[in-house]
């Protein structure tokens, strides 16, 4: 079929998906592209000068205050990741294996609390952790400590908890998907054939739940660097994030070609890091089952 | 059902009390007498769900992210099912490449999606309104949408439009008799998913909002305000609750649309 | 009524369904390969032969839902080959059954006389005996996605009836029934259209089906049509080895084909000596030189006394024994033939049963070879 016939027979569908496709054109990718201009742009307060130039980029990896930031994202981010996936495979493999009739309830009953605003939720992080926080004053007043505990809020560490509990469904379900394909009578085969429990989950079913846990991965993973309320809520200084600094030079700074050039960086670190991670499981990719 | 390993059912319960944690607080500072969210408890109050009713503020913000939030929806939809139909019914040039755009807001850090969106309405010199904000909550939407509604016609027997040919109708009475009763239910969770993501979206919101706030954007400026801290746990209660109802009738829904789409046998004698 | 079974249509009466020269392509794949075919009113016709023979996009093509590359359909009389599907005096038993699951029997089965301007009640009555008909009284009211397979598929015949089509395609209908109720539907609905009188186009690939149901049979293979004819041609005089051991099992024989003597014709067979055929029993234009014969296992019989004799005779050893119920397949082997041959024997009260390894001597007759090119 050469170009003019299939140019032809494509009307139908062009007519049908072209507006929303349009819409997307417009609104993501020409916004996108123009973020990647602005960055080669600089600004001087209100002025916006259109010379081409490095130098946005320049400031982004030799300030070490830039530098601390992205570095610091990125570790959060992974830290997030893994333990929002470790933590929910356990859950996801009992529902699958155990939940028996349960399953739709447990599932139900797991995204219950994440039916409240992301906002209140990580708020709530922020008094539950605070210093006359939940914990805090239950401990007091329970006489286990005399003194605030300081060290649970304000920092990395508050961020990488809150995250963790705001991505734990969207952890688990990808998992639990992976988990419900796999074939039992594949598990009977391998004790069949003298596996113990133990090499059997690892020899069959880790195996073949890995694009879940990939999904899951990256999931978490890719929205977590560009995350702004959470740092901010509960970070501090010590947990600031790039999104609050890009959210810092675009309005307060009156940078934002400086701000441009930051989500650029952070966004090619999130494909970087995500193809990387994508080239060394692609054995678990390769089928779908 | 086999024997449950003991401590796979205790992680499994200490996991959901880590979930529940955050918001087991909502329904107990809301109704404590108190203007500091801490131990030990107060008494009981519904004051600040009397504050609530009396805060314009507030209600306006509402207004808003309901103006929002229904229109947004409402316009993922249809784009959930142009995408859909196209997908499923159709060969184009190009078809997986824009299918890969519509579904990128999926992938993306919502922040950048927000600050670009923010630097062309800049350089083009529009101002922010609802319908910036419409316009970001639809991009964020329509893969939702993109993909209830896949399941949806995927479902749909192609045999049933073609039946309908063969017994007469033409395409606009199959559209309406056949296919549309089919995919409503797809339609209404596509609807409420959207609804949902709209009310509760804070980060597009809050970049591309001009004077009229949406409801997270209200809240967040809230947060600001210690002794509105009681304030904000009675509304987050109310949408906890309201969420929930929403929640419930899609699940109702999404059930309805695997029995009639599916259509099992109930037993293969006559 | 049911006009009389013809070989051929005569020329005189214009057939019901018109196919020429039609070929159809999906993309690089041709899937119809220019073939001719009519079909007569009020025949029950099969379209038989394995998947991905063409089978289907041909029956899809006689109701509207594909257009051929190139060539004509007619139906009644009419071109209709650009025709959309809602405009042809044809319906259409889908394999899948399509019955809309949002509505009930009864709104299915009326679902292609909503638009025709009926009075409720007169519209509910003609219902109500299409339901009867089909032995579905009563299921008015009844959701369609509390059926049974058995009842759907009624449902979608009542459905394609009550249009009163001119032709009833059906797409191979019986596939996913269970063998007692397939049986059960294959005599339904043979008697549905004998009563009907209208012409009825199955595509199956049970070779089985077609035999029982059909007054004639279409042999197709890779987008060609193989033979057509009366079951009992086709099965007893196959054209060729490929229509032979598609229809039942066939014992193929090799030989040579040594000319005319006489009225008759003279083959050798390499194993099973030689004979003297009448021209029915061969192709008309079969050349002289090798040839492949055949013999059905139902055409031999295992002699057992010395007693029992048969026009040719040739000593075998019992190889492998099948029972069937009500036959018996031996599997023997001889031997001045390389590979075994069939032999199958009702199970009559008396007979002698035969164990591996037996040594016995199997008879058969003249008329029972055919000879396929």
């Amino acid at each position: 079929m050469n170009v003019g016939t299939q140019i032809k027979q494509s009307f139908d569908g062009w007519r049908l998906m072209g507006t929303p496709f349009v819409f997307g054109l417009l609104l993501l990718l020409t916004p996108i592209l123009l973020m990647v201009l602005l960055s080669f742009w600089t600004q001087d307060y209100l002025d916006l000068d259109r010379t081409f130039t490095l130098a946005n980029y320049k400031e982004v990896f030799s300030h070490p205050v830039f530098i601390t930031l992205i570095k610091r994202s990125v570790v959060i981010s992974l830290f997030v990741t893994a333990f929002t996936v470790i933590l929910a495979f356990p859950v996801a493999y009992y529902i699958s294996f155990y939940g028996g009739r349960r399953k739709a309830l447990l599932l139900f009953l797991i995204t219950i609390p994440f039916w409240t605003s992301y906002l209140l939720r990580i708020f709530l992080w922020k008094i539950i952790l605070g210093y006359n926080g939940v914990i805090n004053s239950g401990l007091i007043s329970l006489n286990f400590i005399q003194e605030p505990l300081t060290f649970i809020l304000y920092n990395s560490n508050a961020v990488v908890l809150a995250l963790a509990h705001a991505w734990a469904p969207f952890a688990i379900f990808p998992i639990y998907v992976s988990l419900e394909k796999i074939d039992r009578s594949l598990l009977e085969a391998g004790r069949d054939l003298g596996d113990s429990a133990i090499r059997s989950f690892f020899r069959i079913t880790l195996p073949l739940a890995m694009p879940g846990i990939i999904a899951a991965s990256l999931i978490v993973f890719i929205p977590t660097i560009g995350d702004y309320v959470t740092p901010k809520l509960v970070g501090g200084t010590e947990g600031m994030m790039v999104a609050n600094m890009i959210q810092v030079q675009f309005s307060k700074a009156n940078n934002a070609p400086l701000a441009a050039a930051l989500a650029i960086v952070s966004l090619s670190i999130v494909v970087i890091i995500s193809l990387v991670f994508l080239f060394f499981n692609r054995k678990y990719l390769r089928r779908q089952i | 059902m086999t024997r449950q390993p003991r401590a796979l059912l205790i992680f499994v319960i200490a996991y959901l009390g880590f979930l529940y944690a955050p918001v087991i607080l909502l329904p107990i500072f809301a109704f404590n007498d108190s203007a500091i969210i801490a131990f030990p408890l107060s008494g009981f109050t519904t004051d600040w769900f009397s504050w609530l009713m009396e805060d314009e503020s507030l209600f306006r913000a509402l207004k808003n992210s309901l103006i929002i939030a229904v229109t947004a929806s409402i316009i993922s939809t249809i784009f959930g099912v142009l995408t859909a139909r196209a997908m499923a019914r159709h060969q184009f040039l190009g078809k997986q490449s824009m299918f890969g755009l519509i579904m990128a807001p999926l992938f993306l850090p919502e922040i950048i999606v927000g600050v670009s969106i923010l630097i062309v309405l800049m350089q083009l010199g529009l101002a922010l309104s609802l319908w910036t904000v419409i316009a970001g909550h639809v991009l964020l939407a329509t893969p939702f949408s993109v993909s209830i509604l896949t399941t949806a016609f995927n479902n749909l027997d192609r045999s049933l439009e073609e039946a309908s040919l063969d017994l007469g109708e033409n395409r606009r009475g199959t559209f309406f008799r056949v296919i549309l009763p089919l995919v409503t239910p797809g339609l209404i969770s596509s609807l409420l998913i959207g609804f949902t993501i709209s009310l509760d979206e804070f980060v597009i919101a809050f970049f591309l909002t001009g004077t009229d706030p949406t409801l997270p954007v209200y809240i967040w400026s809230l947060l600001r305000f210690p002794s509105k801290l009681p304030i904000v746990m009675a509304l987050g209660f109310i949408l906890l609750v309201t969420s929930l109802i929403l929640l419930s009738i899609f699940e109702f829904y999404r059930r309805r649309s695997e029995t009639l789409a599916g259509g099992g046998q109930i037993s293969e004698n006559k | 009524m049911a006009s009389p079974a013809k070989a051929k249509i005569s020329t005189k009466i214009l057939p019901m369904v018109d196919l020429k020269d039609i070929r159809k392509s999906f993309g690089d794949l041709e899937v119809v390969k220019g073939l001719d075919l009519e079909i007569g009113s009020g025949e029950f016709f099969s379209l038989l032969g394995p998947s991905g023979c063409g089978k289907t996009t041909l029956l899809r093509m006689i109701a509207g839902f594909e257009t051929p590359n190139s060539g004509v359909v007619s139906i009644a009389g009419q071109e209709m080959t650009n025709f959309d599907a809602n405009e042809r005096p044809t319906n259409m038993v889908f394999q899948s059954y399509a019955i809309f699951p949002h509505l009930s029997v009864g709104d299915n089965v009326a679902y292609g006389l909503k638009k025709k301007g009926l009075s409720k009640n007169e519209l509910k009555k003609r219902v109500d005996d299409m339901l009867k008909l089909v032995d579905l009284e009563g299921l008015y009211d009844r959701p369609s996605f509390a059926l049974s397979g058995g009842q759907k598929q009624r449902v979608a015949l009542a459905r394609a009836l009550i249009m009163q089509p001119k032709v009833l395609l059906l797409d191979e209908p019986l596939s996913a029934l269970d063998k007692k109720l397939r049986e059960q539907m294959q005599h339904e609905l043979r008697r549905l259209q004998r009563t009907l009188g209208i012409t009825f186009i199955l595509v199956t690939h049970d070779q089985e089906e077609a035999l029982i149901m059909s007054d004639r049979i279409a042999v197709m293979f890779d987008g060609n049509i193989a033979q057509v004819g009366q079951p009992q041609e086709i099965y007893e005089r196959p054209v060729s080895k490929k229509v032979a051991s598609f229809i039942g099992i066939m014992n193929f024989i090799d030989g040579e084909y040594l000319g005319k003597k006489g009225q008759k014709l003279h083959v050798r067979t390499n194993s099973l000596g030689e004979v003297l055929l009448e021209p029915h029993q061969m192709p008309s234009d079969l050349k002289l030189g090798k040839v492949t014969v055949g013999l059905r296992p139902e055409m031999m019989t295992v002699l057992y006394s010395a007693k029992e004799k048969s026009e040719h005779e040739f000593k075998a050893k019992i190889k492998n024994v099948s029972y069937y119920g009500d036959m018996t397949y031996y599997s023997v082997t001889i031997s001045s033939l390389d590979g075994d041959i069939s032999i199958s024997m009702r199970n009559t009260a008396g007979r002698h049963v035969y164990r591996i390894g037996d040594e016995v001597r199997i008879g058969w007759g003249t008329e029972s070879i055919v000879v396929l090119g």
